[in-house]
């Protein structure tokens, strides 16, 4: 497969080995030592790190800066961009800033609304969606023109990637809608965390059978859970998540102290079984404020060591 | 129709308790329709602003009244000597009728007495939602009648987002998601094969975006 950018993360899925990618989201200060702290961790154990941008709508330091850090740290950052903060101006301003910092993936997003976060009383901008900026991405980077239609000298060069809610709904346009993201120029999907492997695969066999496995890269998320508690909280109060009762007595049936080592299996586990499913490229790890688990569980899902690319 | 809801009683108490006389002027169109802003509403409103003068001592003349429609220069012509008057108007229309009450009375303080909310419909008497937000450049044509800059709280064109579950928005299980409404009646219209269709970015521009809007015609 031709390989169109300087992305490692790119490069890994087109060799055909299973990648690894992990989010860290930026701290709510100015100091950025705990994302290259994050990234220092997890580094060794996974191919590309994401950076949230004002995930749930709280604001942080900017997911750019953060990439720049980890990216002067020898990391190969995922550009998260939302559309719900900046206009069609300011998306393709920011993306030409990271790939003058040698930033090489974004991942387009719409954006929890902000009503979730730390200030609801903001406007919000969705100028464009999810789906445009995909556009808006890969027409920079292939036509190299501005949306204006304006010629850009040195054209920005993203593996641009989306996301997927394989259990969003409404179920039936699941399929179609990741089609649509295919057509639009999504080149990898890193989806919604999966718990419910047998829906999962599901929607994988659906994919398989329009043979649009064939033309985009799919990494499940993975998020592993501490606690019960968290269980819980997953399925009653995050919109799109779905998890089955038979995982949440699984958490309840082991003492509070093993909880944490449970929800690791479970992850474990659930990659085991999913490196096996057709369509699936490798796999994407939000321990969220958990990082320093992202190594024991790349390990134990025999995902280590990880390829070396030029 | 445009909806509107009356402010909180002493907000409007604030604007106006330092006048000596006050006009209170119903709309009786739109903002009647939502029992907010109609002439009926003024009387009512009228004397809950003299009760609440009597008992904080304040001396001060509250009249009432109203015509049809705020919004345009015919309809003032059998109000314009009581509004001449008047020290003050406090208008029940929605933005627009304050706005061209201040436009044709220079000199006249013209406060609101409504939060002008929306664009909508009287789902049942009582109650309304909103259905449009005046974008310029209607699109219902290809999301089966439904509207998304309106009715999805991210106004996406190529929806829905990931929030979406059991047919309800994100942002409350009271909302329909607006994306579950297109995906059901393009559905039931055959068309579903049409949601694969991407709809490029929008023209702002004949929105809010691009100033203040106005249309005339020719030969009038």
């Amino acid at each position: 497969m031709e390989i169109k950018t300087n992305s490692k993360l790119e490069k890994i899925l087109k060799s055909g080995q299973m990648a690894v990618t992990s989010e860290c989201g930026p701290p709510r200060s100015s100091d950025p030592a705990g994302i290259i702290e994050k990234g220092e961790l997890i580094k060794n154990h996974v191919d590309s790190i994401n950076i949230t941008d004002n995930q749930t709508s709280v604001t942080r330091l900017c997911s750019l800066a953060a990439c720049v850090h980890l990216k002067q740290q020898g990391l190969d950052p995922v550009l998260q961009m939302v559309v719900r903060d900046r206009n069609r101006i300011a998306l393709q301003s920011d993306i030409l800033g990271a790939a003058s910092f040698g930033i090489n993936n974004m991942l387009c997003l719409s954006g929890d609304h902000q009503s979730f976060g730390d200030h609801p009383s903001a406007q919000n901008v969705f100028d464009i969606d999810s789906m445009q900026l995909i556009q808006t991405a890969r027409y920079m980077r292939d036509e190299g023109k501005f949306l204006g239609g304006d010629k850009i000298k040195v054209p920005p060069n993203m593996f641009v990637g989306a996301a997927a809610n394989p259990f969003a709904d409404p179920f039936k346009i699941r399929v179609p809608r990741l089609a649509k993201k295919i057509a639009a120029g999504a080149e990898f999907i890193q989806t919604q965390c999966v718990y419910n492997l047998d829906k999962f695969e599901e929607w994988m066999k659906l994919i398989c059978d329009r043979g649009l496995h064939e033309k985009i890269f799919i990494l499940p998320g993975i998020t592993p859970m501490r606690s019960v508690g968290m269980a819980k909280y997953l399925r009653r109060a995050v919109p799109g998540m779905d998890v089955p009762e038979e995982l949440i007595d699984r958490m309840s049936g082991v003492p509070k102290d093993k909880q944490a080592e449970e929800g690791i299996t479970i992850a474990v586990e659930a990659m085991q079984r999913l490196k096996e499913v057709q369509g699936v490229s490798g796999f994407h790890v939000m321990a969220i404020e958990w990082e320093e688990k992202v190594p024991e569980i790349v390990e134990r899902a025999g995902l280590y060591p990880r390829p070396q690319v030029d | 129709m445009i909806v509107g809801e009356q402010k909180p009683f002493d907000e409007i108490w604030e604007m106006v308790k330092d006048h000596k006389q006050l006009n209170v002027f119903g709309c009786n169109t739109c903002v009647a329709v939502c029992h907010q802003g109609g002439n009926k509403e003024a009387e009512i409103l009228a004397s809950l602003l003299r009760m609440r003068a009597t008992q904080d001592g304040v001396d001060i003349e509250i009249i009432n009244g109203g015509i049809e429609r705020q919004c345009e220069h015919p309809f003032f012509e059998s109000a314009e000597e009581i509004i001449d008057k008047s020290e003050a108007v406090l208008s029940l229309a929605c933005g627009i009728g304050v706005q061209f009450m201040a436009s044709k009375y220079k000199d006249k303080p013209i406060y609101p007495a409504l939060n002008t909310t929306f664009l909508g419909d009287v789902q049942e008497d009582g109650f309304f939602t909103e259905k449009c937000q005046a974008c310029g450049d209607c699109v219902l044509g290809i999301t089966g009648g439904v509207c998304p800059v309106t009715r999805c709280c991210k106004r996406l064109f190529n929806g829905p987002c990931g929030g979406s579950t059991n047919g309800k928005c994100e942002i409350s299980k009271d909302l329909d998601c607006a994306w579950q409404l297109v995906v059901d009646r393009l559905e039931a219209l055959g068309k579903l094969e049409d949601y694969e269709k991407i709809t490029p970015v929008k023209d702002w521009s004949k929105d809010r975006a691009g100033g203040p809007r106005s249309f005339k015609l020719e030969g009038f």
